[in-house]
């Protein structure tokens, strides 16, 4: 009995976000576009009459929008929401976005992936401060096709000199943001007005209806012809094989394709492309969530990229980039962030505040601070050299985000390019000492470093680290100890034992390590510092110098000499996450000594430290070859 | 590539991205058709494998077609499969109109799960298009203590970063079919050939389009005998797809209080 066709394959639908200040019109202008298209369902329709006679109203379109309780009590539109409608044979999907200014991020989320915007503009109240706010988000986000429907030009009697005044001025204050509207549509969405249908009220109006303008909105570019990015998401190791995941950003792979593997860049080949029920594959493009193997078999780590050496991302320290920021404190200089680009992380400082966007007119101005919910231009110091490309409306490039140490986002960074010098009174300038490393040691009679004890609870290494520090002391060296729980006492009492907050443990231990270290001292750190992640931040942070001491005790040790109680009282279920119980320990691959404790006294294995430690420290060639 | 293929290859982005951030991770098995989905695609994400479990919430009112599905496929997908019970209605908040009070067993069975093996992921398979209040959900969706919703105030989320919690006592709802409308989910389902419960098809007029417990969930009109059936007849239809599900229709805020206090 089937006489069904088989649906056409369908083009993905086309993401349109509607912007605007509150109260200009954007959701009696979405709820009319629904209806006047025919996309709605019965119960909709059914449940926005019901609902405004309920509250003795006429049909209200807006109410289509406003589908929590709370919001319609308040008669406003919170969160975005997506309503899928169509034009002909092409699927859109409309994102609404809120009018109120608290709510930015929520409008972020609806809107950066849209391809095209409708800003709607009252044209009686013209240019608010939420149409300059959103405007300038459209801008940072990177939607290049904007359409602006005045709104309510009824209230103008539909008269042409007043709507093209009100156009001249939005077309100024667009052209400020580099922002050329695709085109003007003067409307009313309430009366239907060159909606769906043309007005008969604007004869002089030659342009499209809003309909016709979304209809000739471009399809996606494709991105699968520019060169090669594709960040690496995870490797898997299922059956035998190691298997590296991630989607492509942009360009292609084939099978035999050299790449280059992220900012240490090793070369392998595209060995083979994985898949399960589907057909084998040869080759894949920018969209594709792609599994592969590698040849030879390197194995490279989340958030590295994959590229052709033809065509390397940009590569720097110090970045600059735009900002929309999100959180609802100020940001200053010296606020550290993780950056997330694509799958990589990567510790950042705030360098520098270049500029901030005043945003009653949209100049740039050098200030202190980015204000809450601001616009700017900061430099960022990352804790290590980074690949990255800038930001292009119309691909994931330069897309970066900031996050907390919460893992919360605060905001967003499409990334300018390499910074290449600092300005402004702001900025953070590292500046080096006049007094250099080798008179510092001359005078010390040795060089710093940082030894990095790390072990189970109850390894010993505050112990062994005291230990270490009375016999250098003894023999004249600058000598101190940074132990976890001096740390948790003074320095890091904020700080609770979530992964977040251990690893800023972490951070903070390891850059006062450096700071020390630099100034000549012999730091001994002790730190569980559980994860191999763990202790390569602190490597990164410290720097040359640092040398990883492995305490070896085998738990069942640790847990008889359980010398602060905290084993017992993880059994007992009093801790969660302990180290060794509940939370796993990554032993050191190649830790630069490694000191087990179980058949050794203390006393000597302390010795044994203290040796290592002077013979690390010594004034020897290293630092002759410094010095000439 | 197609709109299937963008969605199947945003939903094996975000698994992955679940996969890799948040543990212990499980994925939510109701036996629906959107759930074998969302399975699937885990298998496409995993190539073969599923490597973390699936939870079935037994309300123990399910269809007794979809006991047998469970059983049957549990085997032959190489599945760990983790059952959870609720408690009796008796027990939950007796404010909720009827119907929203019965499915809120579901809520506190799945509550009691997520403590129990201390997740700090869980996998859903709710999409946009089905609920209003599902329309303003996040695909990384954290919830705080007593596994509130926070509405007002979820975090961004764009640029496909996803907000990943860490906190003691959060876990986070992770949404891959988010995007996904319901004839997405059925020409999908054709195309991959993914198998079914067969209350989704007609029987003497009338078939499931949502399958919830028997005493909550009613058939519609319908003579889609075939998944080809289904797409023809969804083309058309201008009913939503829980008009059989009583607890979406009790009062404007039902649906939204179940959704706040942890419901899908």
């Amino acid at each position: 009995m089937s006489t069904i066709p088989t649906p056409a394959p369908q083009e993905a639908a086309t993401p349109i976000v509607i912007v605007g200040h509150v109260d200009h019109g954007k959701s009696t202008l979405i709820g009319r576009l629904l209806y006047d298209t025919d996309s709605l369902p019965d119960g909709r329709v059914a449940q926005i009459i019901e609902s405004s006679k309920k509250r003795g109203l006429t049909v209200e379109w807006s109410f289509l929008l406003d589908s929590l309780q709370i919001e319609r009590d308040q008669g406003v539109t919170v969160d975005s929401t997506r309503i899928p409608f169509r034009l002909g044979t092409r699927q859109f999907v409309i994102v609404d976005a809120p009018g109120h200014r608290q709510f930015l991020r929520n409008m972020i989320t609806g809107a950066a992936d849209a391809e095209a915007a409708v800003l709607v503009v009252d044209a009686n109240e013209g240019a608010q401060e939420q149409t300059r706010r959103h405007a300038m988000l459209l801008r940072l986000i990177g939607i290049r096709h904007v359409i602006v429907l005045m709104n309510k030009v009824d209230i103008f009697n539909y008269d042409q000199k007043k709507i093209e005044a009100a156009e001249r001025d939005i077309t100024a204050l667009l052209h400020q943001l580099e922002i050329e509207p695709t085109v003007f549509v003067p409307a009313s969405a309430r009366e239907g007005d060159n909606m769906a249908s043309r007005s008969d009220k604007m004869p002089w109006y030659k342009g499209p209806t809003l309909t016709e303008a979304l209809a000739a909105v471009p399809a996606p570019s494709s991105r699968a012809d520019l060169p090669l990015r594709l960040p690496v998401q995870d490797v898997y190791r299922f059956d035998t094989k190691r298997i590296v995941v991630g989607r492509i950003e942009r360009g292609r792979i084939r099978v035999g394709d050299e790449v280059v593997i992220g900012v240490h860049g090793a070369r392998a080949r595209i060995a083979t492309i994985e898949s399960w029920h589907t057909a084998p594959q040869v080759a894949a493009i920018a969209g594709q969530s792609v599994a592969v193997t590698l040849e030879p078999d390197v194995i490279p780590d989340r958030g590295d990229f994959l590229y052709p050496a033809s065509a390397a991302p940009l590569r720097a320290a110090r970045i600059r980039t735009r900002l929309f920021w999100l959180r609802q404190e100020p940001l200053r200089v010296g606020e550290s962030f993780k950056l997330r680009l694509a799958t990589a992380e990567h510790q950042v400082t705030v360098a520098a505040i270049d500029s901030v966007v005043r945003l009653e007119d949209l100049t740039e101005h050098p200030a202190e601070e980015v204000p809450p919910e601001g616009f700017a231009e900061i430099t960022l110091a990352v804790s290590e050299t980074m690949l990255f490309d800038a930001f292009v409306p119309g691909t994931s490039d330069g897309r970066g985000v900031l996050v907390d140490r919460n893992q919360q986002i605060v905001g967003g960074a499409p990334l300018i390019g390499i910074a290449e010098s600092v300005a402004g009174r702001n900025a953070i300038h590292p500046t080096d000492s006049a007094v250099s490393l080798w008179d510092r040691a001359q005078a010390k009679g040795h060089r710093g470093g940082v030894f990095w004890m790390t072990g189970l609870p109850g390894a010993g290494k505050s112990t062994l680290a005291r230990g270490a520090e009375t016999r250098l002391f003894a023999r004249g060296v600058d000598v101190s100890v940074l132990d976890g729980d001096t740390l948790r006492a003074g320095l890091c009492s904020d700080l609770g034992f979530s992964e977040a907050d251990r690893r800023e443990n972490v951070r903070r231990a390891a850059a006062v390590a450096r700071i020390l270290a630099e100034s000549g001292q012999v730091v001994i750190v002790a730190l569980i510092s559980p994860t191999i992640a763990d202790r390569e931040l602190a490597r990164q942070i410290v720097g040359e110098g640092f040398h990883e001491i492995f305490i070896d005790t085998p738990q069942a040790t640790c847990e008889e000499r359980d010398p602060k109680g905290l084993y017992a009282a993880a059994r007992a279920g009093k801790i969660e996450g302990f180290t060794g119980i509940d939370a796993p320990y990554e032993a050191p691959v190649k830790p630069a000594l490694r000191l087990e404790t179980a058949n050794a006294s203390s006393d000597e294995t302390a010795a044994r430290l203290a040796a290592f430690i002077g013979e690390e420290t010594r004034l020897d060639g290293a630092v002759q070859r410094q010095k000439s | 590539m197609d709109d299937l293929d963008q969605l199947e290859a945003q939903s094996i982005f975000i698994l992955r991205e679940a996969y890799r951030k948040l543990k212990p991770l499980a994925m939510l098995w109701s036996l629906g058709k959107d759930s074998n989905v969302m399975l699937w695609l885990a298998r496409k994400a995993f190539l073969g494998n599923v490597p973390f479990p699936v939870m079935h919430v037994d309300t123990g009112k399910k269809f007794p077609e979809m006991y047998k599905f469970r059983d049957e496929y549990t085997k032959k997908w190489n599945l760990e499969l983790l059952l959870g019970d609720c408690p009796p209605v008796e027990d939950i908040d007796p404010t909720l109109p009827p119907a929203a009070r019965s499915a809120a067993r579901k809520t506190a069975g799945l509550a009691a799960m997520i403590d129990k093996y201390k997740l700090a992921g869980v996998i859903a398979g709710i999409r946009r298009d089905e609920q209003a209040t599902r329309a303003k959900e996040r695909v990384f969706s954290p919830r705080g203590a007593g596994h509130k919703w926070d509405v007002r105030n979820q975090p961004p989320e764009f640029w496909d970063q996803y907000a990943t919690p860490h906190e003691p006592g959060m876990h986070v709802r992770v949404h891959p079919l988010l995007s996904w409308r319901e004839i997405d989910i059925w020409r999908y389902i054709e195309r991959e050939d993914i198998p079914l419960v067969d209350l989704y098809f007609a029987k003497d007029g009338k078939r499931y389009r949502s399958l919830g417990d028997q005493d909550i969930t009613s058939p519609v009109e319908s003579n889609a005998t075939t998944v080809a059936e289904v797409i023809a007849e969804l083309e058309t239809s201008r009913t939503s797809e829980r008009a059989g599900r009583a607890m979406d229709h009790e009062s404007e805020d039902a649906f939204e209080r179940l959704r706040v206090a942890g419901y899908l």
